[in-house]
């Protein structure tokens, strides 16, 4: 008898091999999440992938979820209206740095904002990866990409601090390197009420990796050993990554705060009585905003 | 507070953009995504009141990108969802409008018109949009916009709106504009039970054969909700009929001519116009929106001098009526077509008439409505 790998039932099978090269942190980051998952007991129908556009775009072309690949930046206000009309609906967005943080920045710090209550996973590659090398919002200063042959000259984000103080409830930061701790923390920001964001710090040996002569995946993965320091608690406005300086990683934030849904909640409180009028037939069945 | 219905059945004297809310909440919109812009906001601030009383949500998002993605993701959510936006919004939104056709997601997106281009002029009214609504997402596609010119017509069409994106998947836009949004006229709202709602069109089979992108006779799939345990994949790139992403020319071809085909092959159950004395005319003035309400003193008195005009009004302006303008070309002389753009409906009338009849243009830049004397004098020299 064949055994089944217990991640397949997670896994469109018919879709793979999927397309992302060796040595790519993507496949063990989404490992580490669809482990999580399982971890966590969430039954599987209720649970909604949303990606937006480049290498991790993909993921959700390959998780048998309902998942929804948008489009470029896009992910996290197609996953809000998702969660706003199906509260019942554990909405997870899984994209890049590209995505989430440069052209669908505005979209990331608003929804911290409201702490709409969703799992963001950010892999962090440094660079875009789908369209070639070129350099981004998380480009550390000086580093080489396709479009930044004399170097990078742009300060980047510090993605944690950039959740923290919009108002994530729940910010760490693991390497791919570190599985293990990746998925317990999955684990814990899936469970997590509110906004919680994790950033997966990943190789892109095919390009960024390349331009900057940092060697294999495995290379890569090997510097991460030197390079990651784990510190718990530590102020996200001081864990920015420097060219050649420590990777400092861990969970930086896990505080309490109402949700954007708690507070509408509890601001309609009261006010409006029982509807006049039975929904009809024809009328779907939107579930309310009790949760 | 007492807790009103969804269906505020009885007269009302209210505004285009309230008449426009109303008619989404009658129709069983219960999800508002949008962000301020004059001259739509009033139909976002009307939802804002009325959805909780109703038990919906409304959201206002951080901009039009966002907004027109969260009426998509709520649709996948199982709500009825809408937007409304004018000029620059509508531009950010062609962006996810073209995720909404490829991803055949029903939702109801109203643009209230005023004078572009760029900013232009946020208070006062256009008609510019219109081409935009029609090719304004890249690539090739069809799209259903309807045009109303009265409060009245506006809470009607929203509701037909509606039931159309449920009825072929697809964002269905309602191009109204500023005159139409502010004025207020008196609506009458019937009885519930008397407004047709078309329910979403859901998998008859189980999660193991179903297929999110075969379509019914129709050439209309059927949707699966999140979180029925579908487990369906959704993207904007091209996809086969698992919804699975394929980059060939073959699986361009096969979705894409569907895409069109689903709306030119239903044509007859979408389209829809009005006619005032287009038989035995010499003249028609083919006009939509606040332009077709202007145009009916200029007819009056055309009529009056004893010339033979009709009034041509697409109410449903995509597809455009070509058969019909085929048709009523083989017997006038002329059509007149006074819009608030440089040329854009014209163009379509020009294209359907297939030089069986001339089209005189009667433009406007924006910033008011139409002086009945250039319209008349176009009618008179259409009739020559
Ligand atoms: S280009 Fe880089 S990020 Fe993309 S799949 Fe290859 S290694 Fe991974």
């Amino acid at each position: 008898m064949i055994e089944r790998h217990p991640m397949d039932q997670l896994l469109r099978e018919d879709r793979i091999p999927h397309i992302w090269c060796s040595g790519c942190g993507l496949g063990t980051s989404l490992t580490a999440f669809m482990s999580a998952l399982q971890d966590t007991g969430i039954s599987l129908d209720n649970v909604s992938v949303v990606s937006g556009i480049g290498c991790t775009g993909r993921v959700a072309g390959y998780v048998k979820l309902d998942s929804f690949h948008t489009t470029h930046g896009r992910p996290i206000p197609f996953a809000v209206g998702l969660h706003l009309a199906n509260p019942s609906l554990k909405v997870v967005v899984f994209s890049g740095d590209g995505d989430l943080i440069a052209i669908g920045g505005n979209h990331f710090i608003h929804s911290a904002r409201r702490n709409l209550d969703m799992t963001i996973i950010c892999v962090n590659n440094f660079n875009y990866g789908m369209t070639g090398g070129q350099g981004g919002p998380t480009t550390p200063i000086g580093a080489k990409t396709s479009t930044t042959p004399y170097g990078n000259f742009e300060f980047p984000f510090n993605i944690p601090h950039l959740a923290a103080a919009s108002g994530a409830t729940y910010v760490a930061r693991w390497t791919a390197l570190d599985a293990r701790r990746l998925r317990k923390s999955i684990h814990e920001a899936l469970m997590k009420r509110g906004f919680s964001v994790v950033e997966i710090i990943s190789p892109c040996p095919t390009l960024f990796g390349r331009f900057n002569r940092q060697g294999t995946g495995l290379d890569i993965l090997n510097s991460y050993r030197e390079q990651t320091v784990i510190q718990h608690g530590a102020d996200p406005a001081k864990v920015g990554i420097e060219p050649g300086g420590k990777i400092i990683v861990g969970k930086f934030v896990d505080i309490e705060r109402p949700t954007f849904l708690d507070v509408v909640n509890q601001g309609l409180k009261g006010k409006f009585g029982p509807p006049v009028e039975k929904p009809r037939a024809e009328e779907l069945a939107i579930p309310s905003v009790d949760e | 507070m007492e807790s009103k219905g969804a269906v505020l059945t009885g007269e009302h004297f209210i505004s285009g953009n309230e008449a426009c809310a109303e008619g989404a909440l009658a129709a069983g919109c219960r999800f508002f995504a949008g962000y301020p812009i004059t001259p739509s906001t009033e139909v976002a601030e009307h939802m804002a009141e009325r959805l909780p009383e109703v038990g919906g949500t409304f959201i206002q998002m951080e901009d039009e990108l966002a907004s027109m993605n969260a009426i998509l993701g709520a649709a996948w959510a199982g709500a009825k969802t809408m937007s409304a936006t004018s000029g620059p919004g509508f531009s950010l939104m062609m962006e996810n409008l073209g995720l909404g056709i490829m991803t055949e997601t029903p939702c109801v997106l109203v643009n209230i018109q005023r004078g572009g281009p760029s900013t232009g002029l946020p208070t006062l009214v256009g008609q510019g949009d219109m081409m935009q609504a029609r090719w304004g997402s890249h690539g090739p596609y069809e799209i259903i916009a309807l045009s109303p010119s009265s409060p009245q017509e506006i809470f009607d069409l929203t509701i037909k709106a509606f039931n159309l994106s449920e009825q072929f998947r697809i964002p269905v836009l309602i191009m109204s504009d500023e005159v139409v949004g502010h004025m207020t006229e008196k609506v009458i709202i019937p009885p519930a039970d008397d407004i047709k709602l078309t329910p979403r069109r859901t998998p008859k089979v189980s999660p193991e054969k179903y297929l999110p992108y075969d379509p019914d006779e129709d050439l209309v799939p059927a949707m699966a909700l999140a979180g029925q345990g579908y487990k369906m994949h959704v993207t904007g790139l091209t996809h086969d009929r698992k919804g699975y992403p394929v980059i060939t020319e073959e699986a361009q071809i096969e979705l894409v001519q569907r895409l069109i085909d689903k709306i030119r092959k239903n044509r007859d159950k979408i389209i829809e116009y009005h006619e005032d004395q287009c038989e035995g005319a010499d003249v028609i003035v083919c006009s939509y929106g606040i332009s077709a309400r202007t145009s009916l003193l200029p007819i009056q008195l055309a009529r009056e001098e004893g010339l033979k005009v009709g009034l041509f009004k697409p109410i449903v302006v995509w597809p455009f009526p070509e058969e019909r303008i085929g048709q009523l070309a083989a017997g006038v002389k002329a059509f007149v077509v006074p819009e608030i753009n440089y040329g854009q409906i014209s163009l379509e009338v020009e294209r359907c008439a297939h030089g069986k009849a001339e089209v005189i243009q009667v433009p406007h830049a924006g910033g008011g409505i139409h002086d009945p004397a250039k319209v008349l004098e176009a009618i008179r020299r259409a009739a020559k």
